[in-house]
């Protein structure tokens, strides 16, 4: 029996603007540590609504939600901040950097916001990041100089920081050449593979959800196959 | 740690907006400059007016005024108790104009503690004889060292020395307009006559100017010696009692105590020139109002600004937030730029306030009716840059406390979903 990372416990959600529609109907699923698991699913089965509920930023649903086995169903704004910050790295669909800052600052912010670390360490840890994601070269450019590709490896590192334990991901190579894409995947796996990263990614391709470890499909806000 | 960090994104997002940010706190200098510069504008010219009288005016006069006895005979008598008189004309009595005892009262005030110093003086009718023509005027008995000293006697005499008026005898110093009616230049002698009917001859040994010109046309001062000469008086005759206070607030207090214990009537200045005290309020109120009105409009300048970046900046606030930022250190962040423009803009408003200020205090005001005055006054007083510093911060404070807000509430969710 493997350690359960992350637990959804009958969540419900609607939208009731401006006539109550049901999005999710009661999902429930466990992520194990060190899973790789992708949810699928038509543009509007609620994927996408499901991952911010999960990510603690969505706090308007029906259910419980458990992270690390600790309930985040409750928790104050400030809380959740702070969950997100230390235990959930993201990644998402528009890279999202900040452009006002440069590439490696873009990848410390988190660490220095967690303050476990001194800014050095901090920024020790992100260019050893950067190396490995072999993106070191561009450390101390602009964000808004960098291609689509770079950037989202650029955000990767950044989910990784700070050792978070889980990596969600919104269709991260969605808005990505296939050759980008493909670079991606095979960072993302490498991490599930070396280092035990637990990662759960939405995605509407196919083929991507076809490589990893365990695919959730999802049809009219409900799980159809786990 | 986190004070740091708050700080550093704070000024990397200012510094991505150079420019706004430059005209957010432009807006906030331009503001405090002016209000700064109007303040201490406004209150030179209020003191310089104010002291215009004020300096000379004693802050408690001693005098016998003419009016009718308060009691009459006709209520003191026993014969026409609880009854009712009618009797019209009354006259005044044919009272002194002098104060008695004056020797005494000026003994007694000078030992008071409240009292900076006492210039007795005699105010007499004259008329001047010129030629054919007299002119009527008043002649001012002073005693020139102490008028000097508590009343800047000498810097109205813009022409010749007021110290002559003490060491020439027979001397006279004649208000400029009345000097050039009489045609008298330093000098000059010029006749007068009292009510009596005594005619003098006295030399002119300087002019003066007050700034008020229908004053200098009749005012003429002589020692007080003279001037008892004049009216055949002797040395103990005196008609003005004037004090100068250290704490001018004493003076009506003063006065009434004076009044009892002297037996005289007496006059403190806030009643004898209550009309200054209420021209300086309205002047000050008006300049505090345009001066918080220009704050007040800088502020809603630092409102849309910061409105508008948070705007634009809508993108950045979600991923912090979705990074681990909580809703209070997006607050926290553009508060803090809020207050770098407010901070940074005041003290350049604080800055160029000052040499705007010291500018206009070159600026040269040649009036006749100021001699003293060679350019416009200007109050360089601290308090009126800590009031345009603190509303500065205060209006700042509450433009960005708003946005501040809409930021810290801003949904990462809605944000990055709507893409």
């Amino acid at each position: 029996m493997s350690e359960i990372i992350l637990e959804s416990r009958s969540i419900n959600k609607s939208f009731h603007d401006p006539v109550t529609v049901k999005i999710l109907n009661d999902i429930n699923f466990k992520v194990n540590k060190g899973e790789f698991v992708s949810v699928v699913g038509k543009s509007g089965c609620g994927k996408s609504t499901l991952l911010y509920i999960l990510s603690t930023m969505d706090t308007d649903y029906e259910g419980e939600l458990l992270i690390d086995n600790i309930k985040m169903t409750g928790k104050t704004e400030a809380e959740l901040a702070h969950v997100r910050n230390e235990k959930i790295g993201f990644v998402f669909q528009f890279h999202y950097l900040l452009n006002e800052f440069s590439a490696l600052k873009n990848v410390m912010l988190p660490g220095l916001k967690l303050g476990k670390h001194s800014e050095q360490e901090v920024e020790h840890r992100a260019m050893e990041l950067m190396k490995k994601l072999s993106i070191d070269k561009l450390a101390l450019k602009d964000a808004n100089q960098l291609s689509g590709g770079e950037k989202q490896r650029v955000a990767i590192a950044r989910a990784l920081i700070n050792d978070p334990d889980i990596i969600m991901g919104d269709e991260p190579t969605g808005n990505l050449d296939k050759k980008n894409s493909e670079i991606v995947f095979d960072i993302l796996k490498q991490l599930t593979i070396e280092f035990k990263q637990t990662m759960l990614i939405v995605t509407h391709d196919p083929e991507f959800a076809g490589k990893t470890q365990r695919v959730i499909e999802m049809e009219d806000g409900r799980i159809i196959r786990q | 740690m986190n004070l740091r960090l708050i700080v550093s994104i704070a000024k990397s997002l200012l510094l991505a907006r150079l420019k706004q940010t430059i005209v957010a706190a432009v807006g906030v200098t331009f503001s405090i400059t002016m209000f700064v510069t109007l303040l201490g504008f406004m209150t030179g010219l209020n003191t310089m007016l104010d002291s215009l009288i004020l300096n000379r005016t004693p802050h408690v006069r001693l005098f016998n005024d003419i009016k009718p006895l308060e009691v009459q005979p006709i209520d003191a008598s026993g014969k026409f108790k609880g009854a009712y008189n009618f009797i019209s004309s009354i006259k005044s009595g044919a009272g002194r104009k002098e104060i008695y005892n004056s020797g005494a009262i000026i003994q007694r005030i000078n030992e008071d503690d409240r009292v900076l110093g006492l210039a007795p003086r005699i105010n007499a009718p004259v008329f001047f004889n010129d030629g054919a023509i007299e002119i009527t005027a008043s002649i001012n008995g002073i005693d020139v060292v102490e008028e000097m000293r508590l009343f800047h006697f000498n810097e109205y005499v813009t022409t010749g020395n007021p110290i002559d008026l003490k060491n020439v005898s027979n001397s006279i110093v004649l208000g400029k307009a009345l000097a050039e009616k009489l045609l008298a230049n330093i000098g000059d002698v010029v006749q007068l006559t009292t009510s009596q009917g005594e005619r003098f001859p006295l030399k002119v040994v300087g002019y003066f100017e007050s700034g008020l010109l229908d004053f200098d046309k009749t005012q003429a001062y002589a020692s007080i010696g003279t001037v008892q000469k004049l009216l055949g008086k002797d040395k103990s005759y005196v008609t003005d009692l004037q004090v100068k206070l250290n704490d001018i607030l004493l003076a009506p207090a003063v006065a009434k105590e004076y009044a009892i214990l002297f037996q005289t009537d007496t006059e403190d200045i806030q009643t004898a020139n209550s009309q200054f005290e209420t021209g300086s309020r309205v002047r000050s109120i008006i300049s505090y109002t345009v001066g918080i009105t220009l704050l007040v409009v800088a502020g809603f300048g630092i409102y849309n600004i910061l409105n508008m970046m948070i705007f634009e900046k809508m993108e950045t606030i979600a991923i912090l937030k979705a990074t681990g930022f909580s809703g209070n250190d997006v607050k926290r962040i553009f508060m803090t730029i809020a207050m770098t423009i407010g901070v940074v803009g005041g003290l350049a408003g604080l800055l160029f306030g000052f040499l705007l200020s010291s500018l206009i205090d070159q600026i040269p005001f040649n009036t006749a009716a100021l001699p003293t005055i060679t350019t416009y006054p200007i109050n360089y007083n601290i308090v009126y840059y800590i009031i345009g510093v603190t509303f500065a911060l205060i209006t700042t404070y509450f433009a960005g406390f708003f946005p501040a807000r809409k930021a810290g509430k801003v949904d990462p969710v809605i944000i990055i979903r709507g893409k």
